[in-house]
């Protein structure tokens, strides 16, 4: 049997939130004080997910960087593997809000993708 | 001179929905004055996520939620200079601006929409000892350096102060390959949102210590270390409990200040507590025909309610250029906040100026769990709402009913209070 | 090359010694350790023009003072700069202590000082509504004067550079002997340097030099002083400079508007041995605090506070200036313990600094020597129609770069383009005041290095806040890895 300490993100309460887990499996989830609660656990201790937004460098733009984040969310664990890809990126303006920079981000299947509008210089 | 129905001085998100909104309500002649060379203020330093989730029932990051109100501002074709800095209002309108092309000008304006936002608290405010050396930044400073101009302000890193922005460079400086050492902060509670302390700090590892603050800066030249202590009750710090940390930059995350030298020179009264304008259910401030919305009116915890609040500046302005002041004659109704409330906006109502709904918001001066929002019609509770948990961080709201308050007609004081039961 | 003398520090006194000799056909140059003018003891202290009562009785210090305080009007007018007599008020708090200003009043009239009167309780409140209720007496000095200390010092350098004298930063002066040829060789860390007569303006470290040379020691102990400067809507809290009555640890803790319209509470005085450790203390703060409310009542410390910084006064074990060629190495000329009121008797120390240097050299006058500088313009000073003519002419005037202090692009390219030019934030800042107001630099420090890196081609990595490591953005993110 494992247990999970957690603090929950639902609202200012942020409950403390303790999970049982056997083989992977949730056992219990104690702690919460509200349904939301339950299934942030569940899915935190389970399948963790976060949208990773950066930067990255563009050339011949009116600015030298470009804001990017993952169009949805990918694995937690694989935080430091997205920025390893999005630190290596160098793209060329103009770029537009919502353009492609990297196609499938550290083998997430997840794009990476401009946050905002960069001009030609 | 020049001359315009509304000037709006500020183009971040305050301004640009006040534009639009104006624009909806049917005014034309339409200035935004902005000092940065382009639309969109803060937010396009903020590229991290989970704006707009109230307004476009989506998260986007800062960048993209300024753009959605700056493509509404192009589209609607709505005048703005770049560049431009507001150098002052006088009280019957006149907004003296001055830029590199047109020098300084003065226009006239039917009415003013205040919306500059607010400022970053200095250390000096802090009173934080020790040496004053290079590698001390504010969060949104830092903020800036990372995020639009591709610098890193150091490598080891200690912040005070867990206010969201705070909480944020923690991760934007983590995932830059800097190391983030500890998170500073005084109170014995965070100022950030829960969901920023987990996925800025928990995720990395980063430690968060509450009620502590510095104590000592090392380095003359750069820093080079600096020391926490925890407080006790009085905030003073506890001998014996300092913690000294390499570093090479300490961040100040420590609380915003409405940005209101033009709101004083055109003689607009400020609230001792927000540092904002004072206004009414119009958002209107002492001075008619100016008003006042986003974080220089109070600093808010959502841009959402920045756009919402800035929508009725916006149309408000429109119908006092349309309408000019329609006051009722009789005196205005006083907000009072009080026992745990630390002040409203708007502060006074006039019943038959107002929508059919009213938003009031406040905030607390205190985490409550388990207590009660009340609403008293002079001495009469008219409302009693139950809240799990309040916490200064967070903006509460109260709604209020234009239906209801026609029936009190001789209504002189709302109080707004926490309640235990 | 060897120069005709060689003044080893950049501060108000070694700089206006520089001002004065550049008078005469002399070649003349300043070493200093830092990488600006104004680094040291000069640039953090009260601010203060003092009247001159305070010095006992035909001290040097006292006829200095007096002298340096007359001198400045004209001065400041010479090198444009902002000078103000608001005149001070020592104030007594204590009815059984009203006998310590006549004392005062006495020594002022010996030293010279002017126009001094003696205020009962009705005139003072008058004068002064802020000061605390206790206050029943005070001093009044008119010739009491607020100045900016970091302009006047630039200015004189700036002037004495634009007249022919060089200055050399990031040079530390390490050791000097004279040879035997009478020849004194200053090692520094950029090479030996040689001239016949050697000024010893190095504050803090003024002993140091003095006694490598001198019979007789001297010890100069760095004494603290700490300060709150607060914000700008508090520049009217009081009118003029308040001053408690004086103890032996000296003027007290004063009360003051600045010369730019802030207030400014300070020093604290704490004897120490680092001379560089300009660190600010909690207990030293708060001690402050504490002393200042003691004269005005509900001081607005707190949250109005911009800045607190600490500076160095080069206490001398005497309390003395200590001016004079050393009769044992001769062409050495101290000029050491220059502490309050050094800032105050500079113009008067350069001049008989210089006076010395000509008794020993008698140079000729230099025919074309200039006095008058052209100050940084301050477009808040000008009407609108002036103002505009001036964006025609050069748009820069029309940017503002830093919000509080509306300080624009122009003021900053000319702070950098000029003799002796900055190089630094704080170089920009002691100039333009950019960085100065209330947000400390956090709206314009980006900005302004991006002017920097701009004008003088100094990679923003390696731009600093006031040179050696103090740099601001260590390196690019990403590695720079695609960045020209």
């Amino acid at each position: 049997m494992e247990t999970r300490e957690l603090t929950c993100i639902g609202c200012p309460m942020g409950c403390q939130i303790t999970v049982e887990l056997e083989k992977g499996e949730v056992k219990s989830v104690t702690g919460n004080t509200c349904p939301q609660g339950d299934s942030y656990a569940r899915k935190e201790v389970t399948n963790p997910t976060r949208i990773v937004t950066s930067t990255v460098i563009v050339r011949d733009g009116d600015k030298p960087r470009l804001s990017v984040k993952t169009k949805s969310d990918i694995p937690k664990n694989k935080i430091f593997d997205v920025m390893k890809d999005i630190d290596a990126a160098i793209v060329e303006a103009p770029k537009n809000i919502g353009d492609v920079i990297i196609d499938n981000v550290a083998g997430t299947g997840v794009a990476v993708i401009a946050t905002r509008n960069v001009a030609k210089a | 001179m020049l001359s315009y129905d509304i000037v709006i001085v500020g183009g971040g998100p305050a301004g640009l929905a006040a534009a639009v909104a104006a624009r909806e309500a049917g005014t034309e002649s339409i200035l935004i004055l902005e000092r940065d060379h382009e639309l969109g203020g803060i937010l396009n330093q903020c590229i991290h996520n989970g704006f707009g989730l109230h307004t476009f029932k989506e998260e986007l990051t800062g960048p993209e939620y300024a753009y959605r109100f700056m493509k509404q501002v192009y589209d609607m074709k709505i005048e703005y200079k770049l560049n431009t800095m507001v150098m002052d209002i006088s009280a019957d309108r006149v907004v003296t601006t001055m830029n590199k092309t047109d020098g300084m000008n003065q226009i006239k304006a039917g009415a003013v929409v205040l919306a500059m936002g607010c400022r970053e608290r200095p250390r000096g405010a802090l009173n934080i000892p020790g040496y004053r050396p290079a590698g001390i930044f504010s969060a949104g400073t830092a903020q800036r350096l990372v995020n639009m101009e591709g610098y890193m302000p150091g490598r080891e890193v200690v912040i005070l102060g867990s206010g969201d922005i705070g909480l944020i460079m923690a991760r934007r400086m983590t995932l830059e390959g800097a190391k983030v050492k500890v998170v500073a902060e005084l109170m014995p509670y965070s100022g950030g949102l829960k969901r920023n302390i987990v996925q800025c700090l928990d995720d990395f590892g980063i430690p968060l210590k509450l009620s502590h603050t510095v104590v000592d800066i090392e380095g003359k030249e750069r820093v080079s270390a600096v020391t926490i202590a925890e407080v006790g009750p009085d905030m003073k710090p506890i001998p014996g409990t300092e913690e000294r940390y390499t570093c090479d930059t300490l961040l100040l995350s420590c609380g915003l200040i409405p940005e209101n030298e033009l709101s004083k020179s055109a003689g607009v009264e400020l609230s001792p507590v927000t540092s904002g304008p004072v206004v009414n259910e119009s958002l209107e401030t002492s001075i008619p025909g100016v008003f006042a919305c986003g974080n220089v009116l109070h600093v808010h915890d959502l841009v959402d309610f920045v756009s919402e609040e800035a929508k009725r500046a916006g149309e408000n302005a429109s119908k006092y250029v349309k309408e000019g002041s329609k006051k009722s004659g009789r005196e205005p109704i006083k907000f009072v906040a009080t026992e745990g409330a630390r002040y409203t906006v708007p502060s006074t109502l006039d019943v038959d100026r107002m929508d059919d709904l009213l938003t009031v918001r406040f905030r607390v001066g205190a985490v409550y769990q388990d207590s009660y929002v009340s609403v008293y019609f002079d001495n009469e509770r008219i409302m009693h709402n139950k809240k799990r948990i309040m916490a200064p961080g967070e903006m509460e709201q109260v709604i209020l009913q234009k239906k209801k308050l026609a029936e009190y007609p001789d209504l002189k004081t709302i109080t707004i209070k926490i309640e235990k039961d | 090359m060897t120069y005709d003398c060689i003044i080893i520090g950049a501060g108000v006194s070694g700089s206006a010694t520089a001002r004065e000799l550049s008078k005469y056909d002399l070649n003349v140059c300043v070493l200093e350790k830092g990488e600006d003018v104004c680094s040291g003891t000069s640039k953090a202290n009260s601010a203060i023009v003092h009247a001159g009562f305070d010095a006992a009785e035909g001290s040097l210090m006292a006829k200095l003072n007096v002298e340096g305080n007359q001198m400045m009007d004209e001065l400041c007018a010479d090198l444009e700069i902002p000078f103000k007599r608001n005149g001070s008020l020592v104030v007594c708090i204590h009815e059984e202590e009203k006998g310590g200003l006549k004392e005062l009043y006495d020594r002022g009239i010996a030293n010279g000082v002017k126009d001094l009167k003696l205020l009962d309780k009705e005139e003072l409140h008058k004068m002064e509504p802020n000061l605390a209720d206790e206050a029943c007496a005070a001093l009044y000095a008119p010739t009491g004067g607020i100045i900016c200390p970091f302009m006047l010092n630039i200015a004189m350098a700036e002037n004495a550079a634009d007249n022919g004298v060089d200055f050399f930063f990031n040079t530390e002066a390490e050791t000097l002997k004279r040879d035997d040829d009478g020849i004194w060789h200053i090692r520094t860390n950029n090479g030996e340097y040689k001239t016949k007569y050697v000024i010893n303006a190095a504050g803090v470290y003024s002993d140091k030099f003095h006694n490598m040379v001198a019979d007789k020691k001297i010890h100069i102990t760095p004494r603290r002083g700490d300060y709150c400067l607060l914000d700008k809507e508090m520049g009217g809290f009081v009118s003029k400079t308040i001053f408690p009555q004086p103890t032996k640890l000296g003027k007290g803790v004063l009360v003051s508007p600045t010369i730019h319209g802030n207030l400014i509470v300070g020093p604290t005085a704490i004897d120490i041995e680092d001379k560089e450790a300009t660190a600010t203390t909690a207990a030293g703060i708060n001690d402050l605090i504490a002393k200042a409310g003691m004269h005005v009542n509900n001081l607005p410390v707190g949250r109005k506070v911009i800045t607190s910084f600490a500076g160095l006064r080069a206490h001398e074990d005497n309390h003395e200036f200590v001016i004079g060629e050393v009769k044992e190495a001769p062409g050495f000329i101290d000029c050491a313990g220059i502490e309050s009121p050094g800032l105050t008797s500079s113009p008067a120390i350069g001049k008989m600094v210089a006076g010395i240097v000509c008794d020993l050299a008698k140079p000729s006058k230099k025919a074309n020597w200039n006095g008058k500088r052209k100050g940084i313009l301050n477009p808040s000073e000008m009407t609108i129609e002036e103002r505009n003519e001036l964006i025609k002419k050069n748009p820069a005037y029309g940017q503002i770069i830093c919000r509080c202090e509306s300080i624009s692009e122009g003021e900053i390219l000319d702070a950098i383009h000029r003799t002796l030019g900055a190089r630094s934030l704080d170089g920009v800042k002691r100039r333009t005041r950019a960085g100065m107001g209330r947000c400390q630099a956090g709206f314009c420090s980006p900005r302004v290095m991006e002017i920097i890196n701009r004008e003088l081609g100094i990679p923003m990595e390696k731009i600093t806040k006031s040179g050696g490591k103090s740099v601001i953005a260590p390196e690019r993110s990403k590695a720079g890895k695609g960045d020209e």
